[in-house]
């Protein structure tokens, strides 16, 4: 069980939250390659260890939040910190 | 599976050259019953060993020195490497082959599983793939000489709204197009299969009917794992445990070697990357950038009871699937983890829920222990279909993406491996899974996959 630092609501139990991600930037659909554009839709880091990702607080404020997570450890970085 | 006839044709990809330096016994251990090294199980070896004064078992497989070089390197060892390493040498006369795993054989998701074998997918591509490897399952232990313990029990997946009730006669429809057998029965015939089951109407998710699916059930995946691993070796595949790989030599495009944790090389032109959870990382190895994420699958078990539960049981609403082990033991499983990890821990969150769910399933569990709980990776793709077949750089083979599906497909899929790397071309069966048909937008959708919600 981990806690994620909602930075409206708290520290929250990981179950308030859904799992929206790795952060991707989404390119320009106008400029975008269609190889481009298949990366954004598809293709991920998966890394195992430091990742930026995005999480939805769907039973608390419902915003959308950053943050970066061990996904070996599940720790959470402080907002902040290098990484 | 044993006709000598099988082996000509498929051959032809390998060039001369590398012919040459193929194992030429292969073929002659193969028609020698298989094993030619170590010796038969049988029951009267069974009752040999049991005298008094008599030798010790051989090992199932050997160790061999590592060599600088081989025909094949194939990374993972668990159900779908040590397939394709055994049908590589059985089918195609490749054995100069090596597996490399980091761990032990069998140690990642091939013994982490639940051990359930079925075809009753939904699309077609996915029925016909699956019901190829139920065929090689049922007739495993005789090819493999090994006692795999597959028990037929029949695979029940339960729908609780209309909803599901519709996938399911949507699968059955496509499963009886493809020769499954598969039907969809009412709550009073499930009544009469599982018996344990609570199917009145008065529970929070009544169930409305089911898929039944005769032919599935439930096998000894470390056997699985062991019998492929002894079949391989005796046909002259080298295992290699703790053996780690931490880079893939690429040069113009093309594959040339691997790098090992403890400073060594291994030259080869082909690289199969057969690894669950740590897909991505060896991937990346090789330049090649994959869509798939990793998320644990959490399982459980409980202490053993006199048998009662005849069919694997499914519901995909409360997400959960139980089967009764030969032991008596309860194996239970559930969907993957709400969040991406390669963290193995167990959670107290999926057990609450599990019991929740089993229980509003069977409630007469409720005084029933748990043994222990585990956790596997599950490498998920978008459209919860594998990624099998040639990648753009040359020599590199996937056989990766098998989020929740893979121990069931291990025989098959190491038979197509084999044959698309024997070859050069992907096998007819796998040609809708290769990693090009993101690009293309050709995805498969596989909703009958195990954890997902439909």
């Amino acid at each position: 069980m981990i806690e994620l630092p909602c930075p409206w609501c708290g520290p929250r139990n990981v179950a308030e939250f859904r799992h929206v991600g790795e952060a991707t930037p989404r390119p320009d659909p106008a400029t975008a390659s269609p190889e481009e554009w298949r990366g954004y839709l598809y293709l991920r880091r998966n890394a195992r260890g430091w990742t930026e990702e995005t999480w939805y607080h769907s039973a608390g404020c419902r915003r959308f939040l950053r943050l970066t997570r061990d996904t070996v450890s599940n720790q959470i970085q402080p907002p902040g910190a290098p990484s | 599976m044993s006709e000598p006839g099988r082996n000509g044709s498929a051959r032809s990809g390998w060039n001369s050259a590398r012919n040459g330096s193929l194992n030429g016994s292969a073929n002659g251990a193969r028609r020698n019953g298989g094993l030619a090294r170590s010796a038969r199980y049988s029951a009267f070896s069974l009752l040999r060993h049991g005298l008094p004064g008599s030798a010790e078992w051989p090992r199932a497989w050997r160790t061999h020195e590592l060599r600088d070089s081989y025909d094949v390197v194939i990374i993972g060892g668990g159900v779908h490497g040590l397939a394709c390493a055994y049908y590589l040498a059985a089918n195609h006369g490749i054995s100069n082959v090596a597996v490399l795993d980091k761990g032990y054989l069998g140690g990642g998701g091939s013994g982490r599983n639940t051990a359930i074998l079925r075809s009753n997918y939904l699309t077609p591509e996915g029925v016909r793939f699956y019901d190829r490897s139920l065929e090689l399952y049922r007739n495993l232990a005789t090819e493999l000489n090994f006692n795999v313990m597959f028990s037929r029990k029949g695979h029940l997946t339960l729908a609780h709204n209309d909803s599901s009730l519709r996938t399911m006669h949507w699968r059955a429809e496509v499963n009886k197009l493809q020769g499954v057998d598969s039907s969809v029965i009412d709550p009073d015939e499930i009544k009469k299969l599982v018996p344990y089951l609570d199917t009145s109407a008065a529970t929070r998710y009544p169930i409305l009917g089911a898929l039944y699916h005769p032919p599935g059930g439930i096998i000894r995946h470390d056997a699985v794992n062991w019998g492929y691993a002894r079949a391989a070796d005796a046909l002259g595949v080298h295992l290699h445990q703790q053996t780690e790989v931490v880079g893939i030599d690429v040069s113009k495009q093309k594959v040339t070697g691997v790098q090992l944790a403890d400073g060594r090389r291994i030259a080869t032109p082909t690289v199969l990357n057969a690894t669950a959870g740590w897909s991505t990382l060896i991937s990346d190895m090789a330049g090649v950038r994959m869509p798939v994420q990793t998320s644990p699958l959490q399982a459980a078990v409980t202490e053993p009871v006199r048998p009662f539960l005849d069919a694997v049981v499914v519901s995909g609403t409360l997400h959960v699937y139980v089967s009764q082990t030969d032991r008596g033991e309860l194996v239970f499983g559930a969907s993957v983890d709400p969040f991406t990890s390669y963290s193995m821990r167990g959670s107290l969150d999926f057990i609450e829920g599990l019991a929740g769910h089993v229980l509003e399933l069977m409630p007469a569990l409720s005084k029933m222990r748990l043994l222990r709980q585990w956790a596997g990776l599950c490498d998920m793709t978008p459209d919860y279909s594998p990624i099998m077949g040639p990648t753009p750089v040359e020599g590199f083979y996937l056989d990766v993406g098998w989020g929740t599906y893979g121990f069931k497909a291990g025989p098959v899929s190491g038979e197509t491996m084999a044959e698309t790397i024997a070859t050069g071309r992907p096998a007819q069966l796998i040609s809708a899974f290769g990693l090009d048909r993101f690009e293309r937008g050709e995805l498969v959708g596989e909703k009958g996959a195990a954890a997902v919600g439909h």
